[in-house]
């Protein structure tokens, strides 16, 4: 079917309307297992708390956008915007199923890594267009960590792109199809060292997330509230959506590199919602690990990437290669 | 063929450059215009701005500009390259180094250059005159399309036809690297 464009139109509404869904939601899911893991109920007023995004969105889009004295106007205002559109446009290349995808490019990781590098900007013209201190400091963290973690991330994908030698996303996934064993979380012949790489990636994109315990760019009791101290209503709003927008990504690029896409682990009931399922479930771990682990320091968190990540991912990455040379 | 599909297809078939005809091209030409128009802007922006901070925004919104002409000329993947690479990398690296200089207010500004004033626009007037004298006289011809720009396509490339260029640059990066290095460690004890 050629593309058209209503087709077009359709698919940008459709991918907005899902990142904003999930952003929205996916807080309430967190406030929820917050609440379920501190043991304290968490929103819980209309049926588990269903009306609570909509009431905070309209809180926020209600009140006034301050920009405080000194600031720099233009890049305060671009930063928020910067956050949350690059996340939406990273959902046109993502697969649900081998029919359900806007539009599958044949380097569909490419671009996600391409847009998501555009976040970390968004969080440094946010720090630095505060002139506060907290969030220039804040903004400098965020990037120093991007900029390491993004390193293993890169080689352990270009570790699977080696082996699957595609790097559309669609055919990433239907490499793995035909039940669990051909997932490549599962050690295979010629990379026996997988479930590490799924660790390292994982690892990553919680850092690459900011997400606890790496979430040294919102230290509260350091630095107030990071680098979106100085936001209040939907700057603050269009943050916090990006934020779960990124995790959905985090996720959903998981599922179709390590966990087979929408392939079903024994061949029962295949479509879309094993995608999904997977995707959700790697987000509860997330929201898990964010309220059971302490925040790391900043030594610890540079180490933890160069001393230990950059060094695996590497090796497995050589090692790989010479296997597949070898089988 | 069902009811519904008859009437998906009217609506489609209106919208598709089938229905439109040239609507289509014009659509095409407004939308280089538009690559062209993000990239002139970043790039005044780059060297109009007073603060340091502004102009890499306004570097970054011009390198966004060239990726989005490379996406129209077919070139995704140097599109993607681009987005990484000089928005993802550079900008953010310079950013950086920003942030951690000393604040705008307490530089100190250095003696004018000898280009500024009526020697600055006399080359600008000298540029501008060779580079359009230049696009007049060329004859534009639209080369065939010779493969899709893909990703296996340019790696067998530069490793086989282009190794040459591709070792020298990445001995140029090694050293830009290890300088770098031996500048950054310069008055540590270790």
């Amino acid at each position: 079917m050629d593309l058209t464009i209503l087709n077009a139109v359709v698919a940008v509404v459709i991918a907005i309307a899902f990142a904003a869904a999930n952003a929205a939601y996916l807080v309430l899911a967190e406030r929820r297992g917050a609440g379920r893991i501190q043991r304290r109920p968490g929103p819980n007023v209309n049926l588990f708390g269903i009306l609570q995004p909509p009431l905070d969105g309209i809180k926020l889009m209600t009140k006034q956008l301050v920009i405080p004295g000194g600031a720099d106007k233009a890049l305060f205002l671009v930063a928020p915007i910067l956050a949350m559109a690059p996340a939406i446009t990273s959902f046109v290349t993502i697969p649900f199923s081998d029919t359900i995808v806007a539009h599958s490019m044949n380097i569909g990781v490419l671009m996600i890594f391409a847009f998501a590098s555009l976040g970390s900007f968004a969080i440094l013209l946010a720090g630095w267009g505060s002139r506060n201190k907290y969030s220039v400091m804040a903004s400098v963290r965020a990037v120093s960590q991007h900029i390491a973690y993004e390193i293993p991330m890169l080689i352990t994908v270009t570790t699977i792109v080696m082996m699957t030698g595609t790097m559309n996303l669609k055919e990433l996934a239907l490499s793995q199809s035909g039940g669990i064993l051909h997932w490549h979380i599962i050690p295979s012949l010629s990379s026996p060292l997988m479930p590490v790489s799924f660790l390292i990636f994982f690892i990553c994109s919680l850092a690459e997330t900011n997400r606890a315990p790496f979430d040294l760019a919102e230290a509260e009791s350091e630095l107030v509230a990071g680098f979106h101290t100085e936001y209040g209503s939907m700057g603050f709003g269009l943050f916090f959506m990006g934020e779960y927008a990124h995790i959905v990504i985090g996720a959903s690029l998981i599922t179709i590199l390590f966990l087979g896409g929408w392939g079903c682990p024994l061949g029962l009931y295949p479509g879309v919602w094993w995608f999904l399922l997977k995707v959700y479930l790697l987000i509860f771990s997330f929201i898990w690990i964010r309220w059971t682990f302490p925040r790391t320091t900043v030594y610890g968190l540079l180490n933890l990437s160069w001393k230990i990540l950059i060094p695996i991912s590497l090796f497995n990455l050589l090692l790989t290669a010479g296997l597949l040379k070898v089988f | 063929m069902n009811t519904t599909d008859q009437i998906s297809s009217g609506i489609l078939g209106i919208l598709t450059t089938d229905g439109l005809g040239g609507f289509a091209d014009e659509a095409a030409g407004i939308i280089f215009l538009m690559m062209l128009a993000t990239t002139l802007i970043g790039g005044i922006i780059a060297f109009n701005a007073r603060q340091l901070i502004h102009a890499v925004q306004g570097l970054a919104v011009c390198f966004i500009g060239v990726a989005a002409i490379y996406y129209y000329l077919n070139s995704p993947f140097l599109a993607m390259m681009q987005m990484l690479i000089y928005v993802g990398a550079v900008c953010i690296t310079i950013s950086f180094a920003i942030l951690l200089a000393a604040p705008e207010e307490d530089k100190k500004q250095g003696p004018p250059s000898v280009l500024s004033g009526p020697f600055g626009i006399i080359t600008a007037g000298m540029i501008a005159f060779a580079m359009v004298s230049l696009a007049l006289k060329t004859e534009f011809t639209i080369m065939p399309k010779v493969n899709m720009g893909d990703m296996k396509l340019i790696g067998s490339k530069l490793l086989t036809t282009y190794s040459m260029v591709f070792e020298l640059v990445s001995i140029v990066l090694l050293i830009a690297i290890i300088g770098s290095l031996v500048i950054g460690r310069k008055g540590r004890s270790k």
